[in-house]
């Protein structure tokens, strides 16, 4: 528990922020401050009715909108796939990984919500090209191994950043991520397990294997955010209990991981300078192509301008059925509350 | 046929995850025996002792479900239709109007080629083929699926119009085929029943809003009947087929759903201010193989990649 001498200060204050006298805003800020303080402190959490500094909520907002909107755009690339799928049991496989996709973009947009921005605003700034998502999702899934790929190392990627995400200090992000954690897990298992059959299977398939591992690594672990020396919010991030390991530590992490696996999938990963450092304990990698990562980021990727196309054509092509079931709620409402009002006559 | 049983699964089967330990990047594998193994199909994961497609292939392999004839052509119309449809809806899945939606539809088209998987695993326990190669390797003249069921996605209002007629057809067939002579088609049906009880709700709540929406929701709901009605018919379509499993009490004649449906349709499209669309009904013909159209190009998409690797394992 957080603090027993000092108390949470709302967030909504009453009266209205413009309504006090200067002295009661800055006090009302330092009091919420201290209490704030002391949860990062005490490595506590932070809840949506809670004051907490303005640049906090803007930090998070960000990251947590960015992430539903890679959640709903990195639907595309595997939804790709549902339709071919070479078997009835990936087929079903697949569907429901899609599907726990948009399940985890709608738990993360309710997480953000609770910080004052509403869905709709956020989906805005996504289809106006305001809102970033994860980079990854701009590259293509040409073949059915890129389903494998995805999965092992994309979502394994996923899951190095966001496991220590569920000890966020923001209440809602870090309850969201303990089950988005444990869907994810599933998704990299079944990821690895199409790998592990093509690997095992024909000439043909193993080099589709190879092919979309060859594809994906250098992507997946650019998947963890620019070097630590170029990487300006994590300090910040850090501070605030949000972020727990640095960039470099959590991509290290992840090499060494896939390594691991990569020998029991039959495979090579495309770094011949891979290597545990006995010195750091720690696992090091051959160098990655930041110019395309930037390149990428800023919208000149392969499919950037696919995937948003896309969503904008579903996003429009759905607006009269949300206006429909706007308007049926409304009218709903209305024979109700005039039912009460004859009861009550 | 099959004896209760035999069709269901052993309770040892019904395991979670062996392997546990989820929230971590374990691939839960030591060694490379992660596949192969019955038990580490992710679909077995399901709660309950409700039947699923692999234990029904199972029960085929070892022999304790066996269909006879009638009843394997029976299940290929049933998993056809089911598998037509979750190829269909399962093309709204990123593109659907809501996030719900896409949730929502996702649902129904796993539930269908759940349903599907199951038949089908079924229909080829008369001739030693697997679920993948009835849906992978035959060609459309060889599938027994209705054109209800081919229909494009066409707008939101068309999919719900399919939906509401499917659902409400289906519902009605797999409540009576749960009573089937034939053990497994009955556990099949037991089970597919829930489901697309599930999907009635789902249909009869957007046909509502469309309905009584907005002008524009209701002229697209309208039209959507329209559009959808006239493949209505062949659902209820007895024939020899029907007539036999009927007469042997493994399956109910489709006419006699019919008034069933009429009714519990025609309730929900009073209450939405609709009228059935009198429009002519299709001739329809795919249960002997004759297809619409829109069958052969499903099916280039579907088996493509399957194709392109005869005998190769996934």
């Amino acid at each position: 528990m957080a603090s027993q001498t000092l108390q949470s200060v709302p967030a909504e204050p009453s009266p209205a922020r413009h309504e006090q006298s200067p002295e009661d805003v800055a006090r009302r800020d330092a009091e919420g401050q201290a209490y704030f303080d002391k949860v990062m402190a005490e490595d506590s959490r932070i809840e949506p009715r809670d004051w907490m500094p303005p640049a906090y909520r803007k930090t998070l907002l960000r990251q947590i909108s960015q992430h539903a909107h890679s959640e709903i755009i990195g639907m595309q690339p595997e939804a790709n796939w549902i339709s071919r799928a070479p078997s009835l049991k990936r087929k079903a496989i697949l569907m429901a990984k899609v599907q726990d996709e948009a399940g985890h973009g709608l738990y993360l947009y309710s997480a953000a919500e609770t910080l004052g921005q509403p869905r709709d605003a956020m989906m805005q700034d996504l289809m106006d090209g305001k809102a970033k998502y994860s980079s990854i999702f701009n590259y293509p899934a040409r073949t059915w191994a890129d389903m494998g790929a995805i999965g092992w190392m994309v979502d394994g990627a996923a899951i190095a950043n966001q496991v220590p995400l569920c000890r966020a200090s923001f209440g809602p992000y870090g309850r969201a991520m303990v089950r988005v954690c444990k869907e994810e897990s599933f998704h990299q298992r079944q990821g690895f397990e199409i790998l592990l059959e093509l690997s095992n299977g024909t000439a043909e398939q193993k080099q589709m294997a190879q092919d979309a591992v060859n594809r994906w690594y250098a992507p997946a672990l650019m998947m963890f955010g620019p070097p630590d020396d170029d990487s300006p919010n994590s300090k910040q991030s850090m501070a605030w209990n949000i972020k727990r390991f640095s960039n470099d530590e959590l991509r290290n992490r992840f090499v060494g991981m896939m390594m691991e696996q990569v020998k029991v999938l039959g495979l090579t990963l495309p770094d011949k300078d891979i290597r545990f450092n006995e010195e750091t304990k720690k696992w090091e990698h051959g160098p990655l192509d930041w110019d395309e990562f930037h390149e990428v980021l800023a919208g000149r990727g392969p499919c950037n301008a696919q995937r948003l196309e896309r969503r904008r054509q579903a996003h429009d092509d759905g607006a009269w059925v949300r206006e429909a079931a706007a308007a049926y709620a409304g009218k709903q409402l209305a024979k109700q509350s005039a039912k009460q009002k004859e009861y009550a006559a | 046929m099959s004896t209760p049983e035999t069709a269901a699964p052993a309770s040892a089967d019904v395991q979670a995850d062996p392997h546990g330990g989820h929230g971590d990047i374990s691939v839960g594998v030591s060694g490379a025996g992660a596949s192969g193994d019955g038990t580490a199909s992710a679909t077995r994961i399901t709660p309950g002792n409700a039947l699923r497609p692999e234990d029904i292939a199972l029960a085929v392999s070892r022999g304790t479900a066996k269909p006879d004839e009638d009843v394997a052509e029976l299940a290929l119309r049933l998993g056809d239709d089911a598998l037509i449809l979750a190829q269909r809806l399962g093309h709204w899945i990123s593109r659907a109007p809501e996030l719900e939606e896409d949730v929502a539809l996702g649902n129904i088209a796993l539930d269908q080629l759940g349903h599907a998987r199951s038949f089908l695993s079924y229909a080829g326990g008369l001739d030693g083929r697997s679920e993948d190669d009835l849906a992978y390797f035959r060609g459309e003249q060889e599938f027994r699926s209705v054109e209800l069921f081919e229909q494009p996605n066409g707008d939101f209002a068309v999919t719900i119009a399919r939906q509401f007629v499917v659902s409400y057809y289906q519902f009605e067939l797999y409540r009576r085929l749960a009573a089937s002579t034939d053990a497994t088609l009955a556990g099949i049906a037991a089970k597919a029943v829930k489901e697309v009880d599930y999907h009635r709700d789902h249909s009869t709540q957007w046909v509502l809003r469309l309905a009584l929406g907005t002008d524009e929701s209701r002229q697209r709901m309208i039209r959507a009947f329209k559009v959808i009605w006239p493949y209505v018919d062949e659902l209820f379509r007895d024939d020899e087929l029907t007539g036999r499993l009927s007469a042997a009490g493994a399956a109910p004649l489709p006419s006699s759903l019919r008034e069933d449906f009429d009714r519990l349709t025609g309730e929900v499209l009073a209450e939405a201010e609709l009228d059935v669309p009198q429009v002519p009904a299709a001739r329809g013909g795919g249960r002997e193989g004759k297809h619409s159209e829109h069958l052969g190009y499903i099916l280039a998409e579907m088996q493509v990649l399957a194709r392109e690797h005869p005998g190769a394992s996934w």
